[in-house]
């Protein structure tokens, strides 16, 4: 039955396990829900989604993602239904939470699309296997476990190795595989600590065994359809998240492949959902791969491994291989409609009532974050590492993988790049089976290393053994390294290019491996009319005319998207969400191709995404799915002009660096770009450009230079003086980038700094701590609109994107604001950029009689990752009116003039979110690094309001009344004090490390020692988080290399591996301690109402 | 010269590889979008006198297994296929896809944009053409020009049963079913046998007095190949058997009895076949995907005021099946036995055997 009004739960910040997907379900579902006509109300903490723009729902709410504060929401607004199916885990915890709470049966809310039983039957594993007994279907031995003692027992009972799995987690936080009884231990307590009901499951270790999953539908009606099966090509023990993945699946026959879809229709039916689901099944592998019991005459033994009653990470990914909306069509669903008549939006013939059939192979890899962590563990198993992931679709297995790689944007990597010691004699062990397995465990260069043992006389069949993936998969890549061979011995010729070509290498590849120069290749490929051609996703095999304009390109005959008349533009999207590189680019993407058309352009996108409202066919006029190289766009913007004069611009300035590292390639090819020049980019990029062009205008820089030896690293930082910033120049996120204190450090890093700098220079720039102060700004030519200035919390040295951001800012005078505003006009115009620039400044404490000391930190001439915060808090469309500048018009003629907007009647605090938990090895401490994967929004009247929100959104808000863990460096101690008394007078138990708790007890304050040695006494600093006794921790570095950061590293980690707050920054420590007992007194309103007072 | 070429009607060709034996062989040029399942179709009698696109581009990936075939030979004329794999990878498999066409002497093509060719068959509906190997596309096409028309040829002919037999029954049977073999899949005669039915399997000629002189307790029309409008002897035959026993018809066998009924049927332009295609059950409102592989539909016009619609095809609307109001009559377009496909709809066959026992009062 139709609902009047929905209240539609979002995710969250983006974390590992909960990314770009849910801002893309929950944008088509908000739309869906209006399009019935159902009043929408949407609650989100996350500002950088489509989602919470003013016009996706009827009512949007950026507020913290906790019961009471829905509980305000729903009594406001009294929704007739909730959908939590849209907002990932979150959504579904929360949904569980409220009805737990009473709260919907207070407010007669009703909850759409998962029944709150069919939650329990899924998450709860007791429930679950007693639903798969019921169904017949085979249930894997496992045990339920509480404790410890319990975990021991079971594990004793199944016998190792076996597979942890905690209750109610994403991602699969927690859980993993142990294999001794030690591991057992270790795993089954962080397990344990990580179910928000303490309890996992201890399973059997199906190690080996075929993945494969199903995403599945079903309609008030009971009507059950499959939209897309899914195989992995790393077998069970990796988790899906952190897997290759293939769509459809290759090596399951019609029997298997209808077995296991049989078996996801009945679970879908026997939970009674209306909406979507994804089953995950393990299958049995060939028996020459792992060897497992049972009669081969009948069909081919699976488990059930997990369902997720909800839209997913994979729901995410099978829409974007299909072209088949699922989250859409979910909403649509959940408002009543059956399948049967929703109309199919792919043919606009058909209805949703269908399975898609693909006739061409994806292939999704996940994206890692450990080029920036490069000390963190490798090794992929049950909980998952990834950031975000890239998809690529073509007619082949090696063509598509191929893509897919490109797409992944890890310095560059193609399919040919070995790590430097694979290539020792015996590293993969010669023949010797245990040393292949150790090799080839699962690690997110796995595939690399396959490729490597391939080229040096490996056979699939002994790799298949040292790692279950299936010989198909290998024997796919064996005719990638023959290709390779052939290239490199055999003249190039057109047949050769034209095979190579159909197996995915790029023009870069078959330059490396044949002697030429990429441009060469490409040349050879124009001569011998080796181009590629774009076929269509239709959902339908070509079955039916399809009117998506959702391409990809391959090597085949028939071209499909053929060039339409009218001006058009070519957005350059961001790829995989990363670290430094996160959804922000893809909003600003979105917001571009929008604009394009409002403004009777055809836009046409280019992305590698899957996850992401950039990559949904609807969202551009055309949408073409590839990597964001320069052999991909360049080949798009040829198909595109066809047979005209002009090629269509491109717009690189909202796809992050990703699209600005194309500038310079575009611009040597000879084509467009509307927006700042890659002269333009480069003037702000290149360090002695830069520092000239400043000087020009007088504006301040801190002194420094472009550096590309230690010798002339030595010798700049001598010059300017410790402590020196060292970053790579043209690299986003602040990739190895650190404050180097003196010569030692910078010796250490400075090899570090080279290597991320791929070639270009090392930056090295006198390090002022100050107030870090960020301005974006939109410069149609002749004037210069700045929509806002956003003040950081943390004072300069930690990088912007992990920093907490105040709109408007708190701290400046009228004078600063006017400098400020100076400094960016005449920057933005100086340097002849057009559209977005955003500004990085550093604001030092005023001396008296002398004007504002403000210095120039960063000029970047792009959209930053600030756009969607500040076009929120101001109201400002930014990305609307740059688009507008680009295409020639002017400020003045919009209803934005130019200068320094007015600000808004209430503060916005932007904070940043980490999933530290998961990425074992990495230090948390904030520097200039960027190391959070996600952001939330604060909003309020007040800056204590705003606070308290950010804070609670990105789950460091502290508890009262609780126990805290000091450990502070000696720098920061003077800091630090009144943050102790504060501590002390609101009731906190104040634990520290030596000389910390030496400063408090000289303070006359009560503190309890605790060591700081991991060998010696107990309780030690560990111990005390470990054991619960303390809830929170404040730990200041001392500064790379040095002893206080490897002591204070344990510190760190244990705390993320217990998710408790950990302060690294006094400036975050004191604005958390600040917001003491203001949590309630916030206010709870929709973004309108705020922007509107 | 190319390894070998594909010609159609219209003009277009395609190079490619011969994949199975060299030659030529000519049919009608159809589509399948399964994306699994590639045995069972290429042993399914329906596809006699055609050439099977399959527009899935990777096909062979889980190799060949001949506990899975659906007949006792490759049905199709020729296979036309994007990438024939070399190498098959299942627990099951005894060999690749190449090795079996050319084991049982089929011709057939890889290496050709099947998307193309699906493209030109969904626009301009299904026509004749070649695969070839050692010829010119001039003489080809020459040729392709002069081949007869595909429906004017009685296809069933070509693929029933010359002897009637008994399925083997796995224990204990409670119904025993006639089954006319106009082209049938092993599976329509597994999925009886499973639910305990004893199957004779009579080839198209049979008469309804044969028929029912084996005391049947219900009678199959199977599946089959080509124009029923050709099939006046069958339809003729099957008139005579409604009222008398309980009737299932599968696809040609729906298409005979909807005949029998005084509805008509027609050619589609390019048919249904793949693994996707919704139904909804007018009687219960319930949509089910189908496997479906058929070039003709039933044209409900004229139907007998004691027959009606039952199923409806929701992609194109056309009827996906008939039921009389008082006699055990069921019939559907589609393949409840599946093979290749989803197996949703097997309860046609719970159905069936209890609109039996309704009828004969059998024990269940």
């Amino acid at each position: 039955m139709k609902p009047a009004s929905v209240l539609i739960i979002g995710s969250g910040p983006i974390v590992i396990g909960q990314a770009a997907e849910f801002d893309y379900a929950g944008t088509q579902a908000c739309k869906a829900v209006r399009e019935e006509g159902v009043r929408s109300i949407l609650v989100n903490s996350n500002p950088a989604t489509i989602m919470t723009d003013l016009d996706v729902a009827d009512a949007i709410y950026v507020e913290p993602l906790t019961v009471p504060v829905i509980e305000r929401i729903i009594a406001r607004e009294r929704p007739e239904a909730l959908l939590p199916t849209l907002g990932g885990q979150t959504g579904l915890n929360l949904a569980v939470a409220l009805h737990n709470a009473g709260v919907l049966e207070k407010y007669n809310v009703r909850l759409l699309g998962t029944p709150l039983e069919a939650i329990r039957r899924a998450e709860d594993r007791e429930l679950f296997r007693d639903m798969l007994a019921k169904l017949g279907e085979p249930v894997l031995e496992s045990e339920i476990c509480h404790t410890l003692a319990e975990c021991e027992a079971a594990a004793q009972k199944i016998g190792l190795p076996v597979v942890i799995r905690p209750a109610y987690t994403l991602g699969g936080t927690g859980g993993g595989m142990a294999f001794t009884w030690e591991q057992l231990r270790a795993t089954a307590q962080s397990g344990l600590a990580a179910s928000p009901i303490t309890q996992v499951l201890v399973e059997k270790n199906l190690l080996g065994w075929k993945e494969v999953e199903y995403e599945v539908m079903r309609d008030g009606n009971g009507t059950c359809i499959t939209i897309c099966n899914m195989e992995n090509l790393d077998p069970m023990g990796v988790h899906t998240g952190d897997s290759i993945v293939v769509a459809p699946s290759q090596t399951l026959s019609d029997k298997d492949y209808q077995m296991l879809r049989s078996s996801a229709l009945r679970i879908i039916a026997e939970l009674g959902i209306e909406g979507g689901c994804n089953v995950q099944f393990s299958l049995a592998p060939r028996k020459d791969v792992r060897d497992w019991t049972g009669d081969t005459g009948k069909p081919l033994p699976y488990h059930v491994i997990e369902v997720n009653p909800r839209v997913s990470r994979s729901s995410a990914l099978a829409s974007k291989a299909t072209g088949y909306p699922i989250a859409r069509v979910a909403a649509k669903i959940a408002c009543g409609r059956t399948l049967d008549d929703i109309p199919n939006a792919v043919t606009e013939k058909t209805t949703a009532a269908f399975e898609p059939a693909l006739d061409y192979c994806v292939v999704k890899i996940p994206r890692w974050p450990f080029d920036k962590f490069a000390l963190g563990d490798r090794s992929l198993g049950t909980q998952m590492k990834a950031t975000g992931e890239v998809m690529a679709i073509d007619r082949s297995f090696e063509a598509a993988l191929n893509k897919a790689v490109r797409s992944l944007e890890v310095g560059g990597r193609s399919l040919l790049w070995e790590r430097h010691e694979w290539g020792k004699p015996d590293w993969f062990g010669h023949g010797d089976r245990a040393t292949l397995r150790a090799r080839l465990g699962a690690t997110d260069e796995r595939l690399w290393a396959v490729m490597s043992c391939l080229r040096r006389g490996s056979t699939a069949m002994e790799l298949a053994e040292a790692t279950a993936i299936d010989p198909w998969f290998l024997e796919r890549l064996q005719n990638i390294v023959s290709m390779e061979k052939r290239l490199l011995n055999e003249p190039l010729h057109p047949d050769l290019l034209r095979e190579a070509k159909r197996l995915g290498f790029s023009d870069e590849m078959i330059g490396q491996l044949a002697d030429r120069l990429p441009e060469q290749i490409r040349t050879a490929r124009h001569d011998w009319a080796i181009k590629p051609v774009y076929k269509m996703v239709d959902t339908c095999a070509a079955e039916f005319d399809a009117a998506t304009p959702y391409f990809y390109s391959t090597y085949e005959i028939e071209n499909e998207a053929l060039p339409t008349p009218g001006a058009a533009a070519v957005v350059i999207g961001s790829g995989p969400i990363r670290i430094g590189q996160g959804i922000e680019f893809d909003y600003a993407s979105v917001h571009a191709a929008w604009a394009l058309h409002n403004a009777g352009l055809r836009s046409i996108m280019v992305n590698s995404n899957p996850e992401t409202v950039s990559t949904d066919f609807d969202t551009s006029d055309r949408l073409y799915f590839e990597p964001l190289d320069e052999e991909a766009i360049r080949d798009i913007i040829e198909n595109e002009q066809g047979g005209e004069a002009e090629p269509p611009p491109s717009i690189v300035q909202f796809g992050g660096q990703t699209a600005i590292n194309v500038a310079e390639p575009l611009r040597r090819a000879g084509l467009p770009i509307i927006g700042s020049s890659a002269e333009v980019i480069d003037t702000a990029e290149d360090r002695r450009l830069f520092e000239r062009f400043l000087q020009e205008l007088g504006i301040p820089q801190p002194p420094g230079a472009a550096i590309f030896t230690l010798e002339d690293a030595l010798k700049t930082a001598r010059n300017i003086g410790y402590p020196v910033l060292v970053r790579p120049s043209y690299v986003l996120g602040g990739r190895a980038m650190e404050v180097v204190q003196n010569a030692n450090e910078m010796v250490g890093f400075l090899a570090l700094a080279t290597e991320a700098a791929q070639g270009k220079p090392v930056l090295i720039d006198k390090f002022l701590e100050g107030r870090e102060v960020e301005v974006d700004a939109i410069c149609d030519g002749e004037e210069v609109l700045i929509p806002g200035i956003m003040e950081h919390i943390e004072r300069a040295g930690v990088h912007s994107g992990d920093s907490m951001a105040v709109y408007p800012p708190m701290h400046l005078d009228a004078e600063e604001k006017e400098t400020l505003r100076d400094y960016t006009e005449r920057i933005v115009l100086g340097l002849g950029a057009i559209g977005l620039t955003n500004i990085q400044y550093v604001v030092l404490p005023r001396i008296d009689g002398e004007g504002p000391r403000i210095f120039v930190l960063e000029v970047n001439p792009r959209a930053s990752r600030t756009v969607p915060f500040l076009s929120k808090v101001t109201g400002v469309p930014m990305v609307q009116l740059a688009v507008g500048a680009m295409l020639g018009r002017k400020l003045r003629e919009s209803a934005f003039p130019s200068g320094l907007w007015p600000e808004r009647n209430l503060v916005a605090i932007k904070a940043p979110v980490f999933s530290m938990s998961k990425l074992v090895g990495v230090d948390t401490y904030l520097g200039p690094e960027m190391k959070s994967t996600g952001e939330v929004m604060g909003i309020d009247r007040t800056f204590e309001g705003a606070l308290a929100k950010a804070l609670l959104s990105s789950d460091i808000a502290l508890s009262p009344n609780a126990a805290i863990l000091l450990s502070i460096s000696d720098r920061t101690k003077a800091d630090a004090l009144p943050l102790i008394h504060k501590l002390a007078t609101a009731g906190y138990s104040m634990y520290a490390t030596e000389g910390t708790s030496a400063m408090i007890r000289a303070l006359g304050l009560p503190v309890t020692a605790v060591t700081k040695v991991l060998s010696g006494d107990h309780p030690n600093v560990v111990d005390v988080i470990q054991d619960g006794t303390v809830q929170c921790v404040i730990n200041t570095p001392e500064g790379r290399l040095t002893g206080s950061l490897r002591d204070g590293f344990h510190i760190r980690r244990a705390a993320a591996e217990h998710r408790i707050p950990c302060f690294t920054s006094i400036d975050t420590a004191r604005a958390a301690i600040g917001a003491l007992g203001i949590a309630t007194e916030f206010e709870v309103a929709t973004l309108r109402e705020y922007l509107d007072a | 010269m190319p390894d070998a070429l594909l010609v159609l009607a219209d003009g277009s060709q395609f190079e490619g590889r011969s994949v199975g034996v060299p030659g030529r062989t000519d049919g009608e040029v159809v589509f399948n979008t399964s994306m699994t399942g590639y045995e069972e179709m290429l042993t399914d009698p329906s596809y006699a006198g055609q050439l099977l696109v399959l527009t899935y581009p990777m096909i062979g990936n889980y190799g060949i297994d001949p506990a899975v075939e659906e007949s006792g030979r490759i049905q199709p004329a020729g296979l036309i296929v994007r990438e024939a794999a070399a190498f098959a990878s299942h627990q099951r498999s005894t060999g690749t896809l190449a090795a079996f066409l050319q084991a049982r002497g089929v011709v057939a093509i890889d290496g050709v944009d099947t998307r193309a060719i699906t493209r030109r068959i969904r626009q301009h509906g299904v026509m004749l053409g070649t695969i070839t190997t050692g010829e010119t596309a001039a003489d080809a096409l020459a040729r392709v020009r002069s081949l007869p028309g595909y429906d004017g040829v009685n296809w069933v002919k070509t693929v029933t049963t010359t002897e009637a037999y008994d399925w083997e029954a796995p224990g204990a049977t409670r119904m025993s079913v006639a089954l006319v073999d106009g082209g049938v899949k092993r599976n329509i005669m597994r999925s009886l046998a499973s639910r305990r039915c004893a199957v004779r399997v009579f080839p198209s000629a049979v008469t309804a007095a044969e028929l029912l002189a084996s005391q049947p307790d219900g009678i199959v029309l199977s599946p089959g190949p080509g124009d029923p409008r050709l099939l006046e002897a069958m339809v003729g035959e099957t008139r005579k058997l409604i009222g008398k026993a309980p009737i299932l018809g599968i696809c040609l066998g729906h298409q005979l009895a909807a005949q029998a009924l005084g509805a008509g049927t027609f050619k589609l332009p390019f048919g249904h076949r793949g693994g996707n295609h919704p139904v909804k059950d007018l009687v219960t409102g319930k949509v089910t995907i189908t496997a479906q592989n058929h070039g003709y539909a039933v044209d409900a016009d004229g139907l007998d005021a004691a027959a009606y619609v039952s199923h409806l095809n929701l992609n194109d609307r056309t009827v996906e099946g008939i039921a009389m109001r008082n006699e055990p009559l069921m019939t559907i377009q589609y393949h409840s036995e599946a093979c290749p496909g989803p197996l949703d709809n097997a309860g046609i066959f719970d159905r069936f055997v209890d609109m039996m026992a309704a009828v004969h009062g059998g024990v269940s």
